[in-house]
C-alpha cells in the first residue's frame, strides 16, 4: 500500500476509486449501448474490427490450443488401447461392408462418367480448400463460434464453407489476415439451406444454441423419419449441393430436429472450402491456394 | 537513486498485473479443451477477476479497464460489442457500490455474493443477446454456465488471493 502514492498510476486508476464515480459508469456503460447501436447498424465494420482483435490474439492462442490438443490426443490414445480388440472387430466388419460399396461406388462412378460424356455435361471447377487448426472455441451458451489460424493470407474469405470429413462445420463468418471465425450449424444466427437426400424435401436448418438444431420453412405435409440424411440443397448459392449435414434424430409436435454429423469437441482441424460459387455473401478471395495447408 | 527508479518500475510493473491477468483470462477462456458439451457452458473466467480485484483492489482495476476487458471478451466470444463491456462494468459498479460490506468478510460471503453476481451477470448477457439478436437463448445452457462460474470461483479466487499476497503484497 505504501508505494502506491509514488506509482503515478491515479490518473489511469482514478475512475471508479474511493467512492463510485457516477458519471464515470453512466459514460461507460453509454459507450458501451453505443457499440451495441454500430454493430446493429454497421455489422462490416465491427466484424473487420473484430477480425483485427482476433488477429492480434490469434499467435497467442494458437500457442496455448497446442498443449490441450496434445493432451486430449494422449487420452484418447489411451481410451483407444483400452478398446482396441473390440474396434479390431468392428472395424473388420465395417471394412467387409465399405469393399462392397467401393465396388458399387466404382461402378456408379464409371456410368456417371459414360453418362455425362453422353450429356456433354459442363463439370464444375474443382474447389480450392485451405486446411486450419481450431485455435479457439468461444462464446458459451450465447454464441457458437471457432476460431481458425487461417485467414485472408490463405485465400479464406467470408461466406466460404468450412466442413471436416464428417460433414459441414459452419461458413466463415469473419476473417482477419491470419484467423478467422466460423459461425457453426449450431449458432442461433445460422441458417443453412438443406434437402433431405432420399425425398429431397428442401428446409431451412436453423440453429438455436443448442446440439441439435431444427428444420423451419418445410413444405406443408413434408414427413421426415429419424435417421433421414440431411445434406446441403446449394439454395440460394452460398453452399454446393450436397455437403452432409447431420441426420434428423427427433421428430415431435412438428418440430424436426437434427444431429450433426460434426461434434463441436470434436473439432480439430477443418478445411475452408472455396468452391467457387457466387453466395448471398458475395466476398470472393483476390488469390486462392489450392490445398495450401497450415 | 537507481534503485529507486527501477523500484518504482517495479511498483508499476507490479500494478498492472491484475488488469493483464483478467484479459490472460479472456484469452484462457477461448482455448478449445475438447470436452463433450462444455465449450457451451463453459465458467466465465474474466467476471471472477472482475469481482475479486473490484472488491480488493479496486485502485488497480478501475472500472475503465474492466471495460477494456469487457470489449476484448466480445470481440473473441463474437457477441455483439459492447454486451460484455456492458455487463463487467455493472459486475463492477454493483461491487463497489457494496465495497465496504465485503471488506474482511469470510469467503462464504464473498462466494455467495458471487453467486449473486454472476447470477445477475449471466441474467444481462442472456438479456442483451435477446435484444440484439432478437432470439432467444437456450435457458438452460445459460443456467449451467452459471453454476460451472460460481463452482470453478473457488479455484480461481484462491489463485488470485495468492497473486494479490504475493505480486501485490508492496503494491
Amino acid at each position: 500500500m505504501k508505494n502506491r502514492k509514488h506509482l503515478g498510476l491515479h490518473g489511469l486508476t482514478q475512475l471508479g476509486t474511493g467512492g463510485v464515480n457516477r458519471y464515470g459508469y453512466i459514460g461507460l456503460m453509454l459507450v458501451a449501448f453505443a457499440l451495441m447501436l454500430l454493430g446493429k447498424a454497421d455489422v462490416v465494420v465491427m466484424e473487420r474490427v473484430r477480425a483485427h482483435v482476433i488477429d492480434g490474439v490469434s499467435p497467442i492462442l494458437d500457442v496455448l490450443s497446442r498443449p490441450v490438443a496434445s493432451m486430449d490426443r494422449i487420452v484418447e490414445e489411451i481410451t483407444a488401447l483400452r478398446h482396441l480388440r473390440d474396434e479390431n472387430e468392428k472395424l473388420k466388419i465395417e471394412n467387409q461392408n465399405l469393399l462392397e460399396w467401393q465396388s458399387a461406388a466404382r461402378k456408379l462412378s464409371k456410368q456417371n462418367d459414360q453418362l455425362k460424356s453422353l450429356l456433354n455435361f459442363a463439370p464444375m471447377n474443382d474447389p480450392y480448400f485451405v486446411s486450419g487448426r481450431i485455435i479457439g472455441d468461444t462464446g458459451g451458451a450465447f454464441v457458437h463460434s471457432v476460431l481458425v489460424n487461417a485467414g485472408k493470407r490463405e485465400g479464406i474469405a467470408k461466406g466460404q464453407a468450412v466442413i471436416t470429413g464428417n460433414g459441414l462445420v459452419g461458413r466463415v463468418q469473419g476473417v482477419g489476415v491470419r484467423s478467422s471465425r466460423v459461425l457453426l450449424i449450431s449458432d442461433l444466427n445460422s441458417r443453412i439451406p438443406v434437402v433431405v437426400e432420399a425425398s429431397r424435401t428442401r428446409a431451412v436448418l436453423a440453429g438455436d444454441n443448442t446440439d441439435h438444431p431444427r428444420l423451419i420453412h418445410m413444405p406443408p405435409g413434408a414427413i421426415f423419419v429419424s435417421g433421414d440424411r440431411i445434406v446441403t440443397s446449394g439454395h440460394g448459392g452460398a453452399f454446393p449441393a450436397g455437403i452432409p449435414v447431420g441426420m434428423v434424430s427427433t421428430t415431435k409436435d412438428g418440430n424436426v430436429l437434427v444431429k450433426p454429423y460434426v461434434q463441436r469437441e470434436r473439432l480439430e482441424y477443418v478445411r475452408v472450402v472455396d468452391y467457387g460459387l457466387k453466395g448471398i455473401l458475395e466476398t470472393m478471395p483476390s488469390q486462392k491456394h489450392s490445398g495450401k495447408a497450415k | 537513486m537507481k534503485s529507486n527508479f527501477w523500484q518504482r518500475v517495479d511498483g508499476i510493473v507490479r500494478s498492472t498485473t491484475p488488469f493483464f491477468l483478467t484479459l490472460v483470462l479472456v484469452v484462457f477462456g477461448q482455448v478449445p479443451l475438447h470436452i463433450p458439451g462444455f465449450a457451451e457452458v463453459a465458467p466465465i473466467l474474466p467476471l471472477m477477476a472482475v469481482y475479486h480485484w473490484t472488491i480488493y483492489r479496486s485502485d488497480l482495476l478501475p472500472a475503465s479497464a474492466v471495460f477494456f476487458a469487457g470489449l476484448l471478451q466480445d470481440a473473441l466470444s463474437g457477441m455483439p460489442f459492447g454486451v460484455n463491456a456492458a455487463v463487467f462494468v455493472s459486475v463492477h459498479m454493483a461491487v463497489m457500490s457494496q465495497n465496504i460490506f465485503f471488506q474482511g468478510k469470510s469467503f462464504l460471503i464473498i462466494w455467495l455474493g458471487f453467486s449473486m453476481v454472476a447470477f445477475g451477470a449471466v441474467a444481462m448477457i442472456w438479456a442483451l443477446n435477446f435484444i440484439v439478436f432478437a432470439a432467444m437463448t437456450p435457458i438452460q445452457a445459460a443456467m449451467v454456465q452459471y453454476l460451472v462460474t460460481v463452482g470453478v470461483f473457488p479455484v480461481l479466487a484462491w489463485l488470485l488471493v495468492r497473486w494479490q499476497r504475493s505480486v501485490l503484497a508492496q503494491v
